[in-house]
């Protein structure tokens, strides 16, 4: 099963003929994603050849979409032009938007997190500032490395790109049946509760382990929503203890302001919703490792 | 990225927000001529990015112009909460009959723009929200409908503004929206916002904060950065791109991901905890690339910090081949000794991930005399902070 993403999913790259775009496509490809065309209303028309695998650009997210029952895009645009990109996502109804674009401004992201809401919800929306998500052995939207793992049992929603590959990693005899990156912005589509409940609902899941970091306070929500709706045993990290006050730690939305947004406070929230939370990353996986094998 | 408060108004009076005549300055002299523009009698405001500088005398009213270089002179390098006063704002006085609160920001939690208001201005409002928080309205504003009249007259009411001020007060709110979002800010607040004697409405202190990532479309922002107080190693890594923080410990840091890194940083306050209580001197990202170039003018950055003793290099292969790391962090030694930097302290090196075999191997088959290579994070977070210990 897996959540947000199958191999059935069939996927448009937004952006997919710049540098970055060109890239990480052929690594999708290479990942068994079903890439079913590219969007450059300047390219519509051409085709690019990946390898020998012809993907068609096409002028519009529409376009893509009624041509080729595309149902997720990926999006590799640069931050001045993110906010049309994901609008025109939102505006095609397509049922899933994964935003790579690292430094979109907040105003850009905050205005069209309230156009998809405005629009009814019909995209789901993952990042921005995020490495996407991937379905081992499925499909992979983004840039996690495909070959980090294999298909397996656990679920993974992290605000960090890194520390979800070390994660894979670290259990990568074990695998994964989702990986899902969801950004370390201030203001972001799908949130780790959105990913928890996907995976307490999916039957191919049986222990999920969720990274969150310093700044804003979605790890304690994420912790309440834990307590009430969750039932499968759940491991966390949190990143941040040493971040000082007032600093922006490389992500945008990672930072402690005041006394709110703290490394403690999370770790504190989750561990009272009875979630493990490992000290290090090593011991992260160490507990994971021992609830699913013993 | 917060600024002073005269920068604050600088942005408000642009965008039409009422606010009293001020000019900042930086010498005691310079306020008496200040003082006679201003007409005769000013407040000294200290200008530091931290509250509470008026209950730490930061904050005093100067009768004539020959007061207000005293004034000047007394407040003119004094130390607030750690921030030495570099500059103050001579404002022109206010008769002030009411004291109200009022901003916008960014509500995370909600993921909207949220307008506060209250009467009770002219405390700080964390103290209000905290002991009164009825008194503070909470109002959110949809980014793409913005403060249109109908949200001004709603934020008022939700306040409780009294009936005669409320259209100038409305008015006050959608000019104050219009520097929130023509500026890409994070913050605008306006506390106190004040009533005069004479019943005008008028922004006597603001605080901004600008959202960096706009700074593409916000080229006057750049000019807005307060540089001569950027620690020198944190300016020079951001002439060269790269995203670093000045910490107080003894373990230089370099990582790729801003998550792997600030997970870095905590392993080796854990492990400096068995050595000498050493932690990390700094976060630096390297991002995914980790090319030779960029690890080399990381190294430089870190290298040329005296307060740091050892470095870790700790990098999550993903994207990136350990192989091309490796590679990097080779090369980049070379680049330095050959640029005449000092290159003598110890480096701690985990390679994981995308060809970390090959990667390691390289390290190995360089046998540089300063790369010690360890395989697991802990492990070499663990000796990184023996060898700082060490020294």
């Amino acid at each position: 099963m897996a959540i947000f993403l199958t191999k059935d999913s069939k996927v448009i790259v937004q952006g997919m003929t710049g540098a970055t775009g060109m890239k990480h496509t052929k690594l999708m490809l290479g990942d068994g994603t079903n890439i079913v065309g590219g969007v450059n209303p300047r390219k519509a028309g051409t085709s690019v050849d990946f390898d020998g695998t012809e993907v068609p650009v096409f002028g519009s997210v529409k376009e893509a979409m009624e041509k080729t029952g595309a149902d997720v895009s990926v999006l590799f645009v640069p931050p001045a032009f993110a906010k049309a990109a994901v609008v025109e996502a939102i505006d095609a109804e397509i049922p899933l938007a994964v935003v790579i674009t690292e430094g979109i401004a907040v105003h850009d992201s905050a205005a069209f997190w309230a156009y998809a809401g405005a629009k009814g919800n019909k995209t789901r929306i993952i990042g921005p500032n995020c490495p996407g998500l991937i379905t081992p052995g499925q499909s992979n939207a983004g840039i996690i490395p495909g070959d980090i793992t294999k298909p397996g049992r656990i679920g993974l929603v992290s605000k960090s790109g890194t520390l979800t590959y070390q994660m894979m990693y670290e259990l990568r005899d074990i695998g994964f049946s989702s990986a899902v990156g969801i950004g370390g912005d201030p203001v972001i589509g799908t949130t780790h509760i959105d990913a928890l409940k996907a995976f307490e609902a999916d039957p191919d899941t049986d222990l999920i382990v969720m990274i969150g970091e310093i700044g804003g306070d979605a790890e304690e929500r994420a912790a309440d929503f834990i307590k009430a709706n969750v039932t499968k045993p759940v491991v966390g990290y949190v990143a941040g203890f040493t971040a000082p006050e007032g600093k922006t730690m490389g992500h945008a939305g990672a930072i402690v302001s005041g006394s709110s947004g703290t490394a403690q406070a999370k770790k504190e929230a989750l561990e009272a919703a009875g979630v493990k939370v490992g000290k290090t990353p090593s011991e992260t996986a160490r507990l994971a490792r021992e609830i699913l094998v013993g | 990225m917060d600024l002073f408060e005269y920068q604050a108004r600088d942005l408000f009076a642009k965008h039409g927000v009422p606010v009293l005549a001020g000019e900042v300055i930086d010498t005691p002299e310079a306020a008496r001529e200040v003082t006679e523009r201003l007409g005769g009698k000013a407040v000294v405001k200290a200008q530091v990015k931290v509250g509470g500088r008026g209950k730490a005398g930061g904050v005093k009213l100067a009768t004539d112009a020959a007061d207000a270089v005293a004034k000047a002179d007394q407040i003119l390098g004094m130390d607030i909460k750690g921030h030495t006063v570099h500059k103050v704002m001579l404002a022109q006085t206010a008769d002030i009959a009411e004291e109200y609160y009022v901003s916008f920001l960014l509500d995370r939690t909600n993921r909207t723009f949220l307008a506060m208001a209250s009467v009770e201005g002219g405390v700080e409002i964390e103290v209000v929200a905290e002991e009164n928080p009825e008194a503070l309205a909470k109002i959110p504003v949809d980014a793409n409908e913005g403060c249109t009249p109908e949200k001004a007259a709603e934020i008022v009411a939700a306040a409780k503004f009294p009936a005669e001020i409320a259209d100038q007060v409305a008015d006050v709110l959608q000019k104050l929206w219009t520097v929130f979002i023509k500026e890409d800010a994070l913050l605008v607040e306006v506390n106190p916002l004040i009533k005069s004697g004479d019943g005008k409405i008028i922004a006597l202190d603001g605080k901004v904060s600008l959202d960096e990532n706009a700074d593409f479309r916000q080229p006057e922002h750049d000019a807005l950065e307060d540089k001569a107080a950027a620690n020198p190693l944190e300016a020079a890594a951001k002439a060269k791109g790269l995203n670093y923080v000045k910490l107080d410990g003894e373990v230089g840091i370099i990582g790729n991901g801003a998550g792997l890194v600030m997970s870095t940083l905590d392993v080796v306050a854990y492990a400096g905890e068995n050595h000498g209580n050493v932690k990390p001197a700094n976060f630096l990202d390297i991002g995914g690339g980790a090319s030779a170039e960029v690890m080399a003018n990381g190294l430089e950055i870190i290298l040329g910090d005296p307060d740091v003793k050892s470095v870790f290099v700790n990098v999550f292969g993903g994207i990136t081949a350990c192989d091309e790391v490796a590679n990097g962090i080779v090369q980049a030694l070379e680049l330095l000794k050959s640029k005449g930097e000092d290159v003598s302290k110890p480096l701690v090196v985990r390679l994981d991930g995308n060809n970390a075999e090959l990667g390691r191997k390289i390290l190995s088959d360089a046998n540089h005399p300063l790369v010690q290579r360890v395989d697991t994070m802990d492990g070499a977070a663990d000796k990184a902070a023996e060898l700082a210990a060490a020294k």
